[in-house]
C-alpha cells in the first residue's frame, strides 16, 4: 500500500517539481515516514525538520486529517496506506 | 483562489566595471545594476520571493563572479544558494550546507552575514548566523564549519537575543594581518581572533550597555554595526544601540565619537573605501522610536574621524520621513569618488555617487529592506571569452 505525501508548491523543487510522493514502505509512525521520505528525497526533509530533527515551527504536518501536533508529534502513528500532507501554518508577514 | 505563479526575474545583463547593488528584503531579493556612471540603474528580482535575505555578497576573488545569497523562510528555514549568472540560475543544494552539528544541540535560524575571506585565501568564506555563531569554509562553501572555538567561548552561554535575534551580524577579515577576525554580535558585542578563529577575546572597552546595570562590562554590549577601513583595518566604527564609537588599535579599546549627532542611536554605519576619516552614518530618534528624528532622512557624514558630523541632506526628504535603516542597510563602493548607497524599512533604496554628498531615490516600493551589499562586477568578459573560444 505505501504512503503518499503532499508536497506543497514551494518544496517541489525537492520532488523533482511533483506535487505529491509515493513510498512503497510500511513506516510504523511519522517519523519513520519522514525518514524514509529524506532518503528518497533529502532536499525535502531538510525543509520540514531542522537539523535537530525536529518538525519546524511554522509547518504542519497532517496524517490523514490529523495535525501530528495533537497525535504525538513525531510518535503519531501512520496507518497503511495514508496520505501525509506537508502544509505552511497560516503564518507569515 | 490559488496564487498566480510568479514570473521569474528578468536577466541582468553585466558586464566588468558595472556597480551592483545587492538588496535584501523581507520578501526576496533584488538586484541593481548601473555602469561606473551610477547614473542609471536597472533592477530584477525578487529572487527567493516570500522568502527574507538579511545576507548576500558578490564573491570575485579567483576569477570567480559568484552570487552568494541567504533566502530565509519563515516555513522552510535558511540557507546558502549561490549563482555564477548574476541570477539567472540559482544552486540550492538538497541539504543545505551551513548547519550546526548534531553536539551543538542548536539549529540553524538564519544567516545574518556571507563574508568573504583574504585574497590570498580564495576559498575561504565565513557565514555568521542566529543563534550566534560563526561558520567557515575552507573550500569555497562546498562544506561549512562551526567555529568552535567561538562557540565554546565561555562568555556565549550569557549572550542575550535582541529584537532581531541573537544573531552574529557582522564578520570583518584584516586583508592585512593574517590570522586576525573579528566578530560583532547582538547581543554579546565585538569579539576578536588573531589566530585565525582558534580563540576569541571580547574587545568592548570603552562600549557602554546601557540597558544593563553594569554600564560597562567586559561583553553583552549591543552592538549593531562595526565597520572597518580596508586600508588602515585598525580603525573601525561602530554602531552601537545607544552609542557612536571609534578604534584606533584593532578593537583594544573604543572612544565616544557622537560629536554633533542628533542621536547616538541608529544600526547602520559605513566607511569610505579610501579616506580611514570618513564614515556614515543613518542616527534613528531612540530604541523606543526606531525611525529618523524630525521626519528628516540624513546621512551624517564624518571626514575627520568622528571629530564632527555633518548631516547630508541634498536629495534626502526632510519632511514626513519617518524611516529606518537597519544594520546592513547601508553599503559603499569602492569606486572614486565613492558610491554610497542605503534602503529603508519602507522600501527606498537611495543613492550618492559622490562621497554622499548629493542623494538620489533609485528604486522605491520594494519590501522592507534588510540588507544592501555594493559590489564592483569582474571575470565578466573573461568567462565570455573562454566560452567562445570553447564553442570555436
Amino acid at each position: 500500500m505505501g504512503v503518499r505525501f503532499l508536497i506543497p508548491g514551494p518544496l517541489q523543487p525537492f520532488s523533482g517539481g511533483r506535487p505529491a510522493v509515493a513510498l512503497d514502505v510500511s513506516p510504523a509512525t511519522i517519523a519513520e515516514a519522514l525518514a524514509a521520505l529524506g532518503v528518497a528525497h533529502p532536499g525535502l526533509c531538510e525543509r520540514i525538520l531542522t537539523e535537530r530533527g525536529e518538525v519546524r515551527p511554522h509547518v504542519n504536518v497532517f496524517v490523514a486529517e490529523t495535525n501530528i501536533r495533537d497525535a504525538g508529534g513525531l510518535a503519531a502513528r501512520v496507518p497503511e496506506g495514508c496520505e501525509i500532507a506537508i502544509l505552511p501554518a497560516v503564518s507569515g508577514g | 483562489m490559488p496564487a498566480k505563479k510568479l514570473k521569474p526575474p528578468a536577466p541582468l545583463t553585466v558586464r566588468d566595471g558595472d556597480v551592483l547593488l545587492l538588496v535584501g528584503t523581507m520578501k526576496g531579493l533584488f538586484l541593481l545594476r548601473s555602469d561606473g556612471k551610477r547614473r542609471r540603474w536597472a533592477m530584477t528580482g525578487p529572487f527567493f520571493p516570500g522568502s527574507s535575505v538579511y545576507a548576500a555578497a558578490l564573491d570575485t576573488r579567483a576569477g570567480r563572479r559568484r552570487l552568494w545569497a541567504a533566502p530565509s523562510s519563515m516555513h522552510w528555514g535558511a540557507e546558502l544558494a549561490w549563482s555564477d549568472d548574476f541570477g539567472k540560475s540559482w544552486q540550492r543544494p538538497a541539504t543545505p550546507r551551513v548547519r550546526f552539528p548534531e553536539s551543538s544541540g542548536s539549529a540553524l535560524k538564519n544567516i545574518w552575514q556571507i563574508a568573504p575571506g583574504r585574497p590570498d585565501r580564495p576559498d575561504t568564506l565565513y557565514c555568521g548566523v542566529e543563534p550566534s555563531a560563526l561558520f567557515e569554509s575552507r573550500d569555497a562553501g562546498e562544506t561549512w564549519t562551526l567555529n568552535e572555538g567561538l562557540w565554546n567561548h565561555p562568555h556565549r552561554a550569557k549572550w542575550m537575543p535582541g529584537g532581531g535575534g541573537l544573531c552574529l551580524h557582522t564578520v570583518l577579515v584584516d586583508p592585512t594581518r593574517s590570522g586576525r577576525l573579528t566578530v560583532a554580535s547582538s547581543t554579546g558585542g565585538v569579539y576578536r581572533s588573531d589566530d585565525g578563529g582558534r580563540s576569541w577575546q571580547a574587545r568592548n572597552r570603552g562600549v557602554r550597555a546601557e540597558f544593563l546595570p553594569d554600564k560597562h562590562p567586559e561583553f553583552g554590549q549591543c552592538v549593531h554595526k562595526i565597520a572597518h577601513h580596508a586600508a588602515q583595518p585598525g580603525r573601525l566604527f561602530l554602531q552601537n544601540h545607544w552609542g557612536l564609537y571609534r578604534s584606533d588599535d584593532g578593537g583594544d579599546s573604543w572612544q565616544d565619537v557622537a560629536n554633533g549627532v542628533p542621536s547616538d542611536f541608529g544600526f547602520c554605519i559605513g566607511t569610505h573605501p579610501r579616506d580611514p576619516d570618513t564614515a556614515f552614518i543613518v542616527p534613528l530618534h531612540s530604541d523606543g522610536f526606531r525611525c529618523t528624528p524630525d521626519g528628516k532622512l540624513r546621512v551624517y557624514r564624518t571626514r575627520d574621524a568622528g571629530a564632527s558630523w555633518q548631516p547630508m541632506t541634498r536629495g534626502l526628504p526632510q519632511k514626513d520621513a519617518l524611516e529606518t535603516v537597519v544594520r546592513d542597510g547601508m553599503a559603499v563602493d569602492g569606486l572614486d569618488p565613492a558610491g554610497v548607497y542605503f534602503g529603508t524599512r519602507s522600501g527606498k533604496v537611495y543613492g550618492a555617487r559622490d562621497d554622499g554628498r548629493t542623494w538620489e531615490l533609485l528604486r522605491e516600493g520594494l519590501p522592507p529592506i534588510v540588507c544592501v551589499k555594493a559590489a564592483v562586477a569582474e571575470n565578466v568578459r573573461v568567462r565570455a571569452r573562454r566560452r567562445l573560444t570553447r564553442a570555436a
